[in-house]
């Protein structure tokens, strides 16, 4: 199991996101997860814009595992990177 | 409106284009519900899995259905988030995979 820290942005009616939040869950990882579609004004700009050096097509779910991005629901892929 | 009303309403519409609704019901009323309540915070029923600009005209690609839901079907036999889908790909004939976004990124209104 991973110690890495893990962050999440999501939009809250995105199912890819919705999916991605109940895998982490199950996985019983701690993570931050950030609903950028709830979010309004100056904070809304300043998520948006550090989605956007991760990920420059600012698409959801963007989740970060340590160093690594991963853009998409992508199971294996977060098993790889959370050691599971 | 609810989920259920507009699942009828746009089945009728929809399918005889040749798009289903993904076959996992519950998923697709999950994201009608979503697309039900865009409609009320922005006026128009914005692509649940893409961040709405608040700005119907720079969001009109991404308008349910989007003008990427063609290509992705044609492509990977659904839509970007999965709530359209091929009549192949409801009978389990194509490969379920993760659909990248085609919008790109210059039409983002934010």
């Amino acid at each position: 199991m991973t110690d890495k820290p893990i962050k999440l942005y999501t939009l809250s009616t995105c199912s890819h996101c919705k999916s991605t939040k109940t895998f982490l869950n199950e996985c019983t990882v701690q993570y931050e997860f950030v609903d950028v579609d709830l979010l309004e004004g100056e904070e809304r700009k300043a998520i948006i814009e550090d989605i956007k050096k991760l990920n420059p097509r600012c698409s959801f779910p963007t989740l970060i595992i340590g160093d690594e991005v991963i853009v998409g629901f992508k199971e294996k892929k977060i098993k790889e990177a959370l050691g599971l | 409106m609810d989920a259920e009303k507009l699942f009828e309403i746009l089945q009728k519409v929809q399918e005889p284009k040749g798009y289903y609704f993904n076959k996992d019901r519950a998923y697709v009323l999950e994201l009608l519900s979503a697309l039900i309540l865009n409609k009320d915070r922005y006026g128009y029923m914005a692509c649940p899995c893409r961040l709405a600009s608040e700005d119907r005209d720079a969001d009109r690609d991404i308008l349910c259905p989007c003008v990427y839901r063609e290509p992705d079907v044609k492509e990977y036999g659904s839509c970007y988030c999965g709530l359209y889908v091929s009549k192949e790909w409801n009978e389990g004939k194509v490969e379920e995979e993760y659909i990248p976004e085609r919008r790109p990124p210059e039409k983002m209104g934010f």
